[in-house]
Order: C-alpha cells, then sequence, then structure tokens
C-alpha cells in the first residue's frame, strides 16, 4: 500500500475531467491514454430526483500490485519507500503485460512511445512539496491527498458538515 | 529555467485568473492563481487545456492570402508586410467607393476591444459589434430596463447565498471557476439549488430541486412564481417600498397568472410552485435568481429575462449579501480606472448603424455592442446602406450566427473578409486573408480593468515566446492602422507601451504585477447601505418594474402572456442547445486534449418519442430543420423533455485543416433559423423546429 491516498468526494465532483486534462498535460501525453479516469453513470433518476455519479479512478498504488508482478522487465515497480508504482520508460519495452495485469485498467498504452504509462501520484510535484496535478486543479475541490491516518479526518469533516445541515 | 507567471485564461471569455509554470520557454502546466480570493489553484478542463492550444501544430501559423476561390482551402503563405498591403489597398477601394462605413469589425468581447473601436473609428465606420449579443443582448436589455446598469456591472454572491435558483444557465458545465468553486462551498455549508432546465445537466444531477420544464415557458412559471409572493405577502415589504416603482402595475398584471395557470403551461405541479416560492421568502433576501445565460431564448425572451430582475427586486435580494450586488469601480475607491485608447479624442462616425442599434427601428439593446446576428441581412439587401468589408476578429458568424447557408450567402456579397484568428476556424478558412494572433500565452495584453466589491486591476503577462509567425491583436491593428496612414490614434509599437499607456493614470505600473498578476486599488469591500444608498442608474432612480427605457421606445413594460406553440407533428422537436464542460462555443472542438474527451455531438431525444420514431440509442438520425439538415448520433434518454431534441452548440466543423473536428457532429447554427427579440437584442436560439428520423430507414 502507498503511504499515500486519494480520495474522491463524489457529491462535490462534477464530472468536468479537469483533472483528467492537467494529468495528461503534466505528463504531456498524446491522443490515447488517461492515467487518470472518471467513470461517469448516469444521468439516472433517482427517487424523484436525476443524479449522475463520477468516479474518479487512478492507480490505487496496490499493496501486492499484479502489475509488478507480472512486468517481465522490472520497468513496473513498488517504491519501498513510499508503495509509488511507477513505470521505468527506459526498461519498459511495450509488451503491454502490466495492461492486461491490471483490474483497474491503471496502465495506458501510450501510442508515441510505445510503452506504458501510468499514475505515479505526481512523485516529482510530491517531492517538491505540491499536490498531484489533479488535485491541485480540481475546480470544486472534491479531491483530497494525504497520508491514510487523515482518512477519518476528512470524513468525520463530511458527516459533521452533513449532519449540521440537516439540523 | 523554471519560473512562475501569473496571467489570465483566455478558453473562454471569463479571464480566470492562471498561474503559468514556464519552464525553458515551454508551458509546463496551467492552474489557476491562488493569490486571488476564491479560486485557489483551480481551473477547468478547457484552461488547463491551453497548454495544447499554444502547441498546436493545426493553428494558423502565418499571414495567410487566399489564391483560389473562397473556403477552397487554397492558401498562400505571405510576410505581415504583403498582407498589411494587401489589406490596405482593398480597404482604400473600398472606402473610396463607399464611404468609411462599408466597413463591419465583429469580435468576441476582449481586453483589446478598446483597440478594435479605435480601428474602426478610425476609418470612419460605426460598424464595430461584439458576440455579447448573441451571448446575452436581451439580458442586457433587461437589466438596463430595470435597473439602469447593464448585466456587466452586476455580480452574484455566491459564496454566502442561501439559495441559488438556474434557469438553464448550467453552472456546473459552463464553468466559471470562481462561481463553481464558491457556490460548491456554500453547498456544503447548506446553500439551495433549484434547477429548471428541458434537459438534465449536471447542474441538474447537483441540484435539491429540479423541474423539467415544458420548453419555452419559464417565463410561465415566473409570473406564476410572482402571483405567489405577491398574493401571500412573501416579497420584501421594507425593499419594495424604498426601491421598487411599478409595484401596483405588477399586482394588477400578475393576477391571472396562478399557479394552476403555470400547470399547464409548464407542466410543473402548481402545489410545487406555492412550495418553491414559500422556500424562498424563508431565505430572502439571500437568494439569487440568477439572471443569464442561456435558459428559454424565444423572441420574447426581454420579458423572460426582466422576470427574473423582478423575481430578485421582490425577495430584496439587489445588493445583498448572498444576492446581487452592482460591481464597484475605482471611483468608489478613490482611484482612477485603466485608460483606454477610445478614450482618446477620435473621429465620430456620422451614419447609423448597420444593424439600426440606436434608431427607432431598432432602439432598445445596447450598441456598445450591437446585434451581431444582424449583419446578413443588413449586407444582403444593402439595408441600411452597402457593406463591403468584414473584419472578423476571433469571431465566428459562420458558427455563432444562426442559419449558416444564409450568412455565407451574405459574406459572398463581400469584397474583403479578412480573419484575425488563432485558429482555423471556419471564418479564417472562408477569409481572403487571415493574420494569425497570438495565444493568450504568448502575449501580454490589455490591462483588465475587473470592477467588483474590491475594484482591481489583472494584467495578463506573457508567458512564453510565439510559437510561431503570430502577433498579438492590438499589435496587428496598430501596424494595419499604421500602413492605412491612420496610426496617430495608436500610441504605442508594442504590447509594453499600450499598457504603460494606460496604466498610467492609475498610478500602477507593470512591475506591480509581478508578484501576483493583480493589483488592488482597495481592502475593503464596497457594498452600498442597501436600506437607503443603492444608487439605480435609472430615471426614477428605483427598479423600474414599469420601464422607461421599454415605454418611451413604445414597447409594453407587461404583455399578455403568450402559450409557446408545441411541435404538432409527430416527429417534431423543439431544438434546444447549450453546453458541456469540455469545450467552448466552437473555439476549441479542435483542441488536442479537449476533442478527446468530447469529440463530437449527439442528439438528445426523450426515449418515449424515440420509440415512436423507431430510433434507439446511438442509431444515427436525419435532422432537418427548414434551413438544413445533417447526420448525427441519437443519444436515446429519458433526460430530456418529450417536446424538445438537444444538442452541444459548435460542432460540425467543415475545415479540413482542423483534423481532429473536421466534419464531426452536426452544426446547430447551421439548422437554426435567423430570428431575433427585436426588444432585447438576442436571436431566438430556440426557435427553431426540427424533424428526427432514424437515417436508417430511407423514405
Amino acid at each position: 500500500m502507498s503511504k499515500f491516498f486519494l480520495f474522491q468526494d463524489q457529491k462535490k465532483c462534477i464530472g468536468c475531467m479537469a483533472c483528467v486534462v492537467a494529468c495528461k498535460s503534466r505528463q504531456g501525453l498524446p491522443r490515447g491514454p488517461h492515467p487518470c479516469l472518471v467513470v461517469t453513470v448516469g444521468p439516472q433518476w433517482v427517487g424523484e430526483q436525476p443524479r449522475t455519479a463520477f468516479t474518479f479512478m487512478p492507480c490505487f498504488h496496490c499493496e501486492n500490485p499484479w502489475c509488478v508482478a507480472a512486468c517481465p522487465t522490472g520497468a513496473m515497480h513498488q517504491r519501498s519507500e513510499d508503495g509509488i508504482v511507477t513505470v521505468d520508460p527506459d526498461l519498459c519495452v511495450g509488451c503491454k503485460t502490466c495492461i492486461s495485469a491490471c483490474p483497474w485498467g491503471a496502465p495506458q498504452w501510450n501510442p508515441e512511445t510505445g510503452k506504458a504509462v501510468k499514475c505515479d501520484l505526481c512523485h516529482d510535484r510530491i517531492e517538491a512539496g505540491l499536490k498531484p496535478a489533479c488535485v491541485t486543479v480540481c475546480p470544486t475541490q472534491c479531491l483530497y491527498f494525504g497520508t491514510p491516518d487523515e482518512i477519518p479526518e476528512v470524513r468525520r469533516e463530511r458527516y459533521a458538515k452533513a449532519r449540521a445541515q440537516e439540523n | 529555467m523554471q519560473e512562475q507567471v501569473y496571467s489570465l485564461c483566455f478558453m473562454c471569455s471569463v479571464r480566470c485568473p492562471i498561474k503559468v509554470t514556464v519552464d525553458n520557454g515551454q508551458v509546463q502546466f496551467i492552474q489557476g492563481n491562488s493569490h486571488v480570493p476564491g479560486i485557489g489553484d483551480s481551473i477547468c478542463p478547457r484552461g488547463v487545456a491551453g497548454i495544447s492550444l499554444v502547441n498546436d501544430t493545426q493553428r494558423v501559423q502565418s499571414p495567410m492570402i487566399r489564391s483560389g476561390p473562397r473556403g477552397s482551402g487554397q492558401w498562400r503563405q505571405v510576410s505581415w508586410h504583403e498582407a498589411y498591403d494587401y489589406i490596405a489597398d482593398k480597404l482604400k477601394q473600398i472606402t473610396d467607393a463607399y464611404g468609411g462605413r462599408s466597413v463591419l469589425l465583429g469580435e468576441r468581447t476582449q481586453l483589446s476591444t478598446h483597440v478594435s473601436k479605435t480601428f474602426l473609428r478610425a476609418i470612419g465606420s460605426p460598424n464595430h459589434f461584439t458576440h455579447d449579443a448573441l451571448c446575452k443582448g436581451s439580458l442586457n436589455t433587461a437589466c438596463r430596463s430595470l435597473l439602469g446598469y447593464t448585466d456587466g456591472q452586476i455580480g452574484m454572491d455566491y459564496a454566502n447565498t442561501k439559495h441559488l435558483v438556474l434557469y438553464g444557465r448550467n453552472i456546473f458545465e459552463s464553468i466559471q471557476v470562481k462561481p463553481v468553486r464558491q457556490f460548491s462551498e456554500a453547498m456544503e455549508k447548506g446553500a439551495r439549488l433549484t434547477y429548471i432546465d428541458p434537459r438534465v445537466t449536471v447542474t441538474a444531477t447537483k441540484a435539491h430541486r429540479y423541474w423539467m420544464i415544458r420548453p419555452g415557458t419559464d417565463l410561465a412559471l415566473n409570473y406564476a412564481l410572482m402571483h405567489v409572493i405577491i398574493n401571500e405577502s412573501l416579497y420584501d415589504g421594507d425593499y419594495v417600498d424604498k426601491w421598487v416603482s411599478g409595484f401596483d402595475a405588477l399586482c394588477g398584471f400578475v393576477k391571472p397568472y396562478t399557479p394552476d395557470w403555470a400547470e399547464g403551461e409548464t407542466g410543473i405541479p402548481a402545489a410545487e410552485i406555492v412550495d418553491f416560492a414559500r422556500e424562498l421568502a424563508s431565505q430572502k433576501p439571500h437568494v439569487i435568481f440568477h439572471c443569464g445565460y442561456r435558459c428559454a431564448s424565444h423572441e420574447n425572451e426581454i420579458y423572460f429575462r426582466r422576470s427574473i430582475f423582478i423575481l430578485n427586486a421582490l425577495m430584496g435580494s439587489i445588493e445583498t449579501p448572498g444576492g446581487m450586488f452592482f460591481k464597484k469601480g475605482p471611483a468608489e475607491a478613490g482611484g482612477k480606472p485603466v485608460r483606454k485608447l477610445t478614450d482618446q479624442d477620435l473621429p465620430k462616425p456620422s451614419d447609423i448603424r448597420f444593424d439600426k442599434v440606436g434608431t427607432p427601428d431598432f432602439p432598445t439593446p445596447d450598441p456598445n455592442h450591437g446585434v451581431a446576428q444582424m449583419m446578413p441581412q443588413a449586407i444582403l439587401n444593402e439595408d441600411p446602406y452597402p457593406l463591403k468589408a468584414l473584419f472578423a476578429y476571433r469571431f465566428d458568424p459562420l458558427s455563432s450566427i444562426p442559419d449558416t447557408n444564409y450568412t455565407r450567402q451574405a459574406l459572398d456579397a463581400l469584397d474583403l473578409i479578412v480573419s484575425i484568428d488563432i485558429n482555423y476556424s471556419e471564418i479564417a478558412w472562408y477569409s481572403d486573408v487571415i493574420l494569425p494572433e497570438s495565444t493568450y500565452l504568448e502575449r501580454m495584453d490589455s490591462p483588465q480593468q475587473a470592477n467588483g466589491p474590491k475594484p482591481q486591476i489583472f494584467l495578463r503577462q506573457q508567458a512564453v515566446s510565439p510559437r510561431y509567425d503570430t502577433r498579438p491583436g492590438p499589435v496587428i491593428l496598430q501596424q494595419l492602422a499604421e500602413r492605412m496612414g491612420l496610426g496617430e490614434y495608436f500610441p504605442y509599437t508594442t504590447m509594453e507601451e499600450l499598457v504603460d499607456w494606460q496604466l498610467a493614470p492609475t498610478g500602477f505600473e507593470r512591475a506591480d504585477f509581478k508578484e501576483k498578476g493583480f493589483v488592488a486599488y482597495t481592502d475593503q469591500k464596497l457594498l452600498w447601505d442597501r436600506k437607503t444608498g443603492i444608487k439605480f442608474k435609472t430615471p426614477s432612480g428605483k427598479i423600474e418594474l414599469v420601464s422607461s427605457l421599454l415605454e418611451e421606445a413604445g414597447y409594453p413594460s407587461f404583455p399578455a402572456y403568450q402559450s409557446m406553440s408545441r411541435p404538432e407533428n409527430g416527429a417534431d422537436f423543439r431544438l434546444v442547445v447549450g453546453r458541456c464542460a469540455q469545450h467552448t462555443h466552437i473555439s476549441t472542438q479542435n483542441n488536442l486534449y479537449l476533442n478527446e474527451l468530447v469529440p463530437h455531438n449527439s442528439l438528445w431525444i426523450n426515449a418515449a418519442r424515440a420509440e415512436e420514431l423507431g430510433i434507439k440509442d446511438n442509431d444515427t438520425v436525419e435532422v432537418a430543420s427548414e434551413n438544413a439538415s445533417g447526420r448525427i448520433q441519437a443519444r436515446v434518454t429519458e433526460m430530456i423533455h418529450p417536446d424538445c431534441v438537444f444538442m452541444l452548440h459548435g460542432f460540425g466543423h467543415e475545415v479540413p485543416r482542423a483534423e481532429r473536428s473536421y466534419q464531426k457532429g452536426v452544426s446547430d447554427s447551421l439548422l437554426m433559423r435567423n430570428v431575433t427579440d427585436m426588444i432585447g437584442g438576442s436571436p431566438a436560439l430556440h426557435e427553431t423546429i426540427v424533424s428526427v428520423r432514424n437515417a436508417g430507414e430511407k423514405p
């Protein structure tokens, strides 16, 4: 498991895809790969109201990543210091094994370089004290980035706000 | 070497403050300017995608002169010198024969609009117009008729509102970053959202209350709301007594417009209308009926826009925290505004405008913006006089003025079409000369006088040097004016000189913008006292429900409501258009990143109606109006009213060099009728009836 987490507040997400574009622009990607995806379900009626679900899907940086296990060259690897799963373009031979291995579609194909590309939690930005590109630009600030022990805090705060509204 | 440049976005017209990270002369990343309160690092997808605009190889890369017939795509790459010579010679022939008034200049409103106005005044033409009429002409007129201010001088306090009411104003898809961020925070704190639209949008899916209203009947809903508010005395009595004139006339007028009556018109249950009015009254005055943009867009739009302002007036929400407010200028803070070229002593054109705005024929729209969609008939009928040359400055009449074939016919009657553009837009492709402008990231621009509760000045600072042989628009116009012997009104040769000239009276300098991208006249919020100090600019100094602007022009303030017709033929629908979060009107469809997300438009059609017509999801359908037809993918859904079909505006591009967007989807402008709200000035964009049939079944 990565020592970081990305948490999306679906209630606030408006599905604008600024995160998707920010991710692509930060990695300088061509048409095709989307290392972070937003999966849209709806709109559909939920009771009397129309609702849409937008689910933010970056790489989950698994505890035992199948992509890493499957990679024949060692290009896909998990950093021991923080659990971030990255792909080394120098070692990647473009065999797409990681793409087939991942159940979540996290590694993507870059047709320009002929190599795999994926969410690396913008580790260069994190190291410079910044937030990942997707979190930085989000217009509604529905994405949170932090360490796992911060999750309960964020959830507690959301719950308190929701209760305050009801009363 | 990495540096941060504070600038202003221009992927749409909003001009959000941005921070551009530049590394070795390349744009690395674009995000919001967090020095500006309420924005943080946020930016919308179009703003982030600015990086692929600047690096786009499918842009116009150097001046071009047409070498084949118009629209043939045969071009000669030329020097700036040759392009200026060509234009100046042609223009001289035209103005010698037909006078300066035969020249038109249309543009998308922008920071250097004062430069284009000056250019035209120097030629001796009154014919400057902007895209504003197409966007919000009737809104502007309604606002002036009631408050004495233009809509541009009104802001909304999203952060503190308790209830936001939106009529087709798709706030979460037509994104302005600051309002979106502020209002989503307000929603977390309990603000309510009511959304009214015949189609379910993302905004509808976030709303507490959504009404799928019958298309074109928003006005009926508003009259019924007024009826309930007055009948049950739910209005802000003190505010109305102090600031509203014509209240008695309104009371008499709305008597017959009961919620039961409105239910028949709109399809919204009467009891819900009553509940809604009561809920809003309990939250007044911290409520906003949002006055623009989009929504029911018909020939009587002016009265619908007025009804929104009237509801705000009844709630006492104009110049109130959590409501609307008037933007305060530098004078309110004891400062001096940014100077404009139009502040100079310029020749006054003696002719009326091409669109006759400001004459008894068309008295009420704002002559400062003009009415763009009158251009084709003015050219073709030579009414009021012959028009022979058009400058299209990042304004595309072929995709934005309804009825493209008619517009193209009019363009054919011109002797000269010059485009100042970044992309190969439809109009650039149809021009005689294209003058390529540098993108907003590659140029400094005129300072933005940003009025508001705290008046400020923003500066679009150059982030990177131009990728191609392009120049900033104000420099292009200055150089062209120079070549035509009209240089005396343009006291600059570079953008830096122009900015310095403009800033001179303010006491601020260019260097002051380096650190944050903007300067403020004051750190205090300027609000007028809503009990005693609101300065309405109407003749009566009040909110004029019975409007002197309209009545003096011979128009009634309260004409009887006329029901919107339902399409009667079984295959007929009202065409409704709108936006998505990933595109700006017609200008971003060819952007690498944005095109990938939304490559074409589809036709939303109600599931039950589609079944009757034998149309299934993803079928190709033919959609036809009286003007034209096109083939488009059907999106069969329960999320749209049975009376209408919907498509995104701005697709169906016909320029082969803009490869990504070439022939993707259908252009709504191609299908639409060119009809206008003759009191307000907006085109009636929802007045077109289309028939839809499955393209697989040949008749």
